[in-house]
């Protein structure tokens, strides 16, 4: 669709020279995105095939897993897999039940204590408050295997080895990254309603838990989720406080995956860490939104 | 994160007490008393889970401990020994590689993939959601034991695309079988690699918003100026989103150093760092040292250098990016 410009203010000249595909801006501009859209298209493609190869493993059988060359599709889809390795020396019902019980205790712990820390670093006027707040932003930095070490001692000392104690205590103390997150959120909030309510008498607690928290829950919300979702997942804290087969969260009861009758069965392994990631991906379609926000507003403001 | 502290002169009225912390006014006094109780979670975990474990690893790094018996004090010993070790030096080496391999990588095809999907490109929600999807999931252990199954030299997918496209009896017969990944001791870091670019959506995102935020007003600038599309790309956007890419490669760097999760899993946990020390992250080292052989001495050190080693990298990459990060006259000053 050229453009077909015959008024006679335009100059005739350029229309003639520069014809075809390049002719005018617009065109060039709709190529671009044809271009752009193909190449991004076959990129996701590629960035989606490892999870289609993991679904095809886990439905092959062991012979087809083992064959040379390997086949792209299962002969008939072995459904079975799935009960086969998730049951048995697996324990994987008692797997997820601690993994519920670990990301949602830390999610809880997490939020509550975030939400109100951050109110505190976005309202509350005090000295020493940006300090402070630089303070925790630098602990972001810290990595987390300095302070590792001597807090494996002090939760040892306690007697919490072998319970997801020494994982969740400190969840109820706030994390940095989440802190800051709700901080950018609440700065957002216009002030009217709480100096209202100040004005009404009320008191800062009140105000955070009748208007802040209200007004945010599409931010507290998100990080409940950002929370969740990492401790589903987290292999390396478990793996340090926990010994014992019963209290195994997912990631390490997958990380110690049996096959029946030995050997590493990779079409039972892939049934298994399918399985595993299911509740993320569910979980990630469904909130979506809130996530990809959290992420602009931590990358872009950081 | 350049931050400016413009600090405003506190309002003085009367008395401030304990070095200006506690405001002379009344309303301004029963304000920061609610500020410090509502970061009072923050502080009480700062000291208990923060300060006290880094000082005390401090203390630790001089000592030899195994958690048994008391720590023994040896000043330096372990910093020495951590010196004079191979395998410690062949950890430093294996993270610092693959540090300079995934970061770049990760940081260029995020950027590609955002200016791409910045072309009016249609559905784009989808494709966010869609190529961010693996940066969500890339830090488990199933993705991690997934490449271990991808990359698997005769059973794995990745040699059979190879095989397919250009093996001896492929679409082009150059006779590749592809390499032998994660046990062959020179592709262990690119293993690792390829495993870490399969979540390049995360930084993607950041782009891509960054990229939404530059003012069109400069492109149509820079295309009456004469601008093509290639030096509209390194003269205005690469300048204007450059604080973010300073901000991805600073926490990138710091999260690829301390890769752990799927080393630790693609070894089994049986032979850390195999095949011949090339997967011997430095963390894992660290675990291993701590965790197996109870020397948490030894250990603290090694933590305590990464510390060091992440500081003083922080610094340095803020200092060589003055002359070449472009900041926006910031309206907001602090933070």
């Amino acid at each position: 669709m050229a453009t077909q410009t015959t008024s006679p203010n335009v100059r005739p000249a350029t229309p003639l020279i520069r014809r075809g595909l390049w002719a005018s801006k617009r065109r060039r501009e709709q190529i671009v995105t044809i271009i752009s859209t193909m190449i991004v298209a076959i990129g996701l493609i590629v960035i989606l095939f490892p999870l289609v190869w993991m679904l095809s493993t886990s439905l092959k059988t062991r012979a087809e897993v083992a064959k040379f060359p390997p086949v792209w599709i299962p002969a008939i889809p072995q459904w079975d897999n799935y009960r086969a390795a998730l049951t048995g020396e697996n324990r994987f019902d008692i797997y997820f039940k601690n993994t519920m019980i670990y990301a949602g205790g830390a999610a809880l712990g997490e939020t509550l204590s975030c939400a109100l820390v951050a109110y505190g670093f976005a309202r509350l006027r005090a000295p020493g408050k940006n300090a402070l707040f630089v303070l925790v932003l630098a602990t972001m930095m810290l990595p987390f295997w300095v302070t590792l070490i001597p807090q494996y001692i002090i939760f040892a000392r306690l007697g919490w080895i072998d319970t997801y104690l020494p994982l969740l205590v400190p969840k109820f103390f706030g994390s940095a990254y989440l802190i800051f997150l709700l901080r950018q959120f609440y700065k957002t909030l216009p002030k009217d309603y709480e100096e209202a309510a100040l004005i009404d008498g009320a008191g800062y607690f009140g105000i955070w838990w009748r208007i802040i928290v209200p007004l945010s829950l599409p931010a507290v919300g998100a990080v409940a989720i950002m929370s969740f979702m990492f401790h589903y997942q987290d292999f390396m804290g478990p793996l340090l406080y926990i010994n014992s087969q019963y209290n195994y969260p997912v990631s390490i009861g997958l990380q110690q995956f049996r096959a029946p009758f030995g050997g590493t069965a990779f079409h039972l392994l892939m049934a298994a860490s399918l399985v595993t990631l299911i509740p993320p991906m569910v979980l990630f379609f469904l909130a979506q939104r809130y996530f990809i926000q959290g992420i602009v507003v931590t990358g872009v403001k950081g | 994160m350049a931050v400016q502290t413009a600090q405003v002169p506190a309002q003085r009225k009367r008395k401030p007490a304990l070095f200006g912390l506690i405001p002379a006014g009344k309303i301004e006094r029963r304000e920061a008393l609610w500020f410090w109780i509502f970061i009072s979670p923050w502080v009480i975990g700062f000291l208990a889970f923060t300060l006290y474990p880094i000082v005390m690893s401090a203390y630790y790094s001089m000592t030899v401990f195994n958690v048994a018996s008391p720590p023994v004090w040896v000043g330096f010993d372990n910093y020495i020994n951590l010196f004079n070790d191979r395998v410690y030096w062949k950890s430093l080496q294996v993270t610092g590689y693959y540090t300079l391999l995934s970061v770049p990588l990760g940081i260029f095809f995020g950027l590609m993939l955002a200016v791409l999907l910045n072309q009016r490109v249609p559905a784009l929600g989808v494709f966010r959601t869609l190529y961010y999807l693996p940066a969500l999931l890339g830090g488990s252990v199933a993705v991690a034991l997934l490449f271990s199954w991808l990359l698997n030299p005769q059973f794995g997918a990745i040699n059979l695309i190879i095989r397919t496209l250009v093996g001896p009896n492929g679409l082009i017969p150059l006779g590749i079988t592809g390499p032998r990944w994660l046990q062959d001791p020179n592709w262990v870091i690119p293993s690792f690699t390829l495993m870490s670019l399969w979540g390049f959506g995360g930084t993607m995102l950041i782009y891509l918003s960054a990229l939404q935020g530059v003012p069109t007003a400069l492109y149509e600038a820079a295309e009456i100026d004469g601008a093509n599309r290639i030096q509209q790309f390194f003269h205005v956007t690469v300048p204007m989103i450059s604080p973010v890419i300073l901000f991805t490669f600073i926490t990138g760097v710091i999260g690829a150093m301390q890769q752990f999760t799927a080393a630790y899993v693609i070894s089994g946990g049986m032979n850390l760092g195999a095949p011949a020390y090339s997967s011997m992250f430095y963390n894992l080292y660290l675990f291993l040292n701590a965790f197996r052989r109870y020397r948490m001495g030894l250990a603290s050190a090694q933590a305590w250098i990464l510390l060091i080693v992440i500081l003083l990298l922080t610094l340095a990459m803020f200092w060589a990016s003055r002359r070449y990060v472009h900041y926006e006259s910031d309206e907001e000053g602090a933070i």
